[in-house]
């Protein structure tokens, strides 16, 4: 059971934003972070691999099927998506807008067992106390963890999710980032996240990798991708991988002469 | 993590809950449909005559059981009226709740994207010149051109959706741009137009039941049973919509596919109501908004709770036009407008209320 990309190369009309880009080998319950800097290329990888965007070259594979060969409906039931989200004013609340994650693709009638499921997902990330209340009601930490439970709710094989921790204080940060990582963890599926804070990456993922113009740079465990120098020049700035006494890892970065 | 992800103490009742909810927006839907049912009874009793309801229903039940006169008054004027108005308030509540859905923009009805412009203006194509979009179509030659306009309108918004880089924003600018194109055409044909030919220029366009018949409640109705089951099969994917088209993408919908559908089947809707009736103005914003507040978005619940809020404005429209002046019968267009507007108004200003709190 593993999830790779070969040769992928996509973009927006003439213009190309991956130029073949290739990873492989991420198996089941690990959690990759996707870093790199602001227009790398880390949404539209994110699109290309659920189907969002039609790639150019290149297959998408997961436990040995090509998605791009897959049908939308069939695509969207193994790999779920959650992007960059950014408010929502209809007048849903959380338990209805997860359970319409669900019934995208289980029929129209609402049984017994969807109820279940969802208010089984809004009680594994803790939201059940939020059930009844408006989408427009709750605050930005709290519509990006109802964003992960529509993500989490069709227990997918893949989750992609993009940046859900930008514009979130340290509390809620930390609070996606152990729900997401729980979450790939217990139910044994692939995460990849895209993630601007490098620290996070080296405290919740297992690998990271580091793509430029549409390019990976560097794809291993976080020691070794977060120490690269090839990081310095992707993100211009002096970075230094530093350890704190308990022996967590954390980057140390200043914008340095040579970036000025 | 105290607000997001404390510990949950009260699971059990998650699915009670979500259950009595269901139930309740049932309650609201019978309990607004019966209130649909004693308007349109209150309608057809009201009138320059007036009949008792057992006189009315017994009338309904057999044409000839209070002699030739009844007969005539119920079935051939005031069933048909009262009926229409019942059709067209769905018709153009559902076209508006499902422009609203797809083009996610709370403005977007027949009346704002221009399609009631359009028509008119077909309309007065028939009245001024007598020209017929489409030859032999005899003593419906006005209601044939407001359908053509109007379609044409509804096909030409199809086309914008479809080109790159063009929002829902962008769909409700072009809505402007055909009303007051289609505007100063209208007032083209009035400046050219006779003092008889003006009248029913601006008769058409204050919008009036009085042009019902049976033939055309026939296809409203049959319309309305495609359309709506149409949109019931997708209310999923429709609700999902309302969360933005990424979001709804990453779900598994087909946007663009379930927008070109859906404005096919609500642009024969709004263009069959509209060339029925003339400008109605408004009904497609307050039905939806009332049963937006009401029932939420979940379009198993939304879109015939909409439907029946947009027959029940237009079926009290209806008794309000009769009401004003016994034995004249206002333009219900007029009546629709006022009434409409203050009530969106504060629809709007309790929207802003709701999100504040």
């Amino acid at each position: 059971m593993s999830f790779s990309v070969k040769n992928l190369n996509a973009g927006y009309d003439r213009k190309m934003i991956l130029n073949d880009v290739n990873f492989s080998n991420i198996k089941n319950g690990q959690l990759v972070g996707l870093i790199g800097p602001n227009a790398a290329g880390k949404s539209t990888l994110f699109k290309t691999i659920t189907g969002l965007l039609k790639p150019k070259q290149g297959s998408v594979v997961l436990n040995d099927v090509d998605l791009t060969q897959e049908k939308r409906e069939a695509r969207a039931r193994r790999v779920a998506y959650m992007p960059q989200i950014f408010g929502c004013n209809a007048f849903l609340s959380v338990f209805e807008s997860v359970l319409l994650a669900l019934k995208q693709s289980s029929g129209w009638r609402v049984k017994a067992n969807d109820i279940a499921q969802v208010e089984k997902t809004l009680s594994d990330l803790g939201l059940s106390h939020l059930s009844g209340r408006g989408l427009s009601q709750l605050s930005g930490g709290q519509a990006q963890m109802v964003a992960v439970a529509r993500t989490l709710v069709r227990e997918p094989e893949l989750v992609l999710l993009d940046e859900p921790t930008s514009a979130l204080d340290l509390h809620h940060q930390l609070s996606i980032m152990t729900a997401v990582r729980n979450a790939v963890t217990n139910k044994n599926i692939i995460g990849m996240i895209a993630l601007h804070d490098l620290n996070l990456g080296a405290k919740f993922c297992d690998r990271l990798i580091l793509i430029r113009e549409g390019k990976v740079l560097a794809d291993d465990v976080p020691e070794k991708v977060l120490s690269m120098p090839e990081l310095n020049d992707t993100y211009r700035v002096e970075t230094s991988l530093e350890y704190t006494k308990s022996g967590a890892m954390f980057i140390d970065a200043q914008l340095g002469n040579a970036y000025l | 993590m105290a607000d997001i992800s404390q510990t949950n103490i009260n699971t059990a009742p998650i699915e009670t809950s979500y259950a009595s909810l269901v139930g309740r927006r049932a309650l609201i839907l019978g309990v607004s449909t019966l209130l649909l049912i004693l308007c349109f009874f209150i309608d057809v009793t009201n009138g320059p005559g007036q009949f008792s309801i057992s006189t009315v229903l017994e009338t309904i039940w057999d044409k000839t059981s209070h002699g030739i006169r009844l007969e005539v008054i119920i079935w051939d004027f005031r069933l048909p009226i009262a009926v229409t108005a019942v059709l067209v308030g769905a018709m153009l509540s559902v076209a508006g709740a499902q422009m609203q859905t797809i083009l996610n923009n709370p403005l977007a009805e027949p009346f704002t994207l221009g399609i009631s412009s359009a028509a008119s203006f077909g309309a007065s194509l028939a009245i001024v010149l007598g020209w017929s979009v489409i030859p032999g179509v005899g003593h419906l030659i006005v209601t044939m051109n407001a359908f053509f306009f109007a379609l044409a309108t509804c096909a030409f918004i199809l086309m914008a959706t479809r080109l790159k880089g063009v929002g829902s924003e962008t769909i409700i600018l072009f809505g402007i741009a055909i009303f007051f194109i289609f505007n100063a055409a209208l007032a083209m044909m009035q400046y050219m137009a006779s003092e008889d030919q003006i009248s029913r220029i601006v008769f058409w366009m204050m919008g009036s039941l009085t042009r019902a018949s049976w033939e055309k409640i026939g296809l409203g109705a049959a319309l309305l049973a495609i359309v709506i089951p149409f949109c019931l099969m997708r209310s999923w994917k429709l609700t999902a919509l309302r969360m933005g088209e990424e979001t709804a993408e990453s779900l598994g919908v087909n946007v663009a596919r379930l927008r070109i559908e859906m404005l096919i089947a609500i642009s024969i809707l709004a263009a069959t109501a509209v060339a029925f009736v003339g400008t109605v103005g408004f009904v497609g914003l307050v039905g939806p908004h009332i049963a937006r507040m009401i029932v939420g978005e979940d379009q198993r619940f939304f879109l015939p709770l909409s439907a029946v809020i947009g027959a029940l404005v237009m079926s009290t429209t209806s008794i309000l036009s009769k009401m004003i002046t016994p034995g004249i019968l206002y333009p219900i267009g007029i009546i629709t407008a006022l009434i409409g507007v203050p009530v969106f108004i504060s629809v709007i200003l309790s929207t802003r209320k709701l999100r504040q709190s």
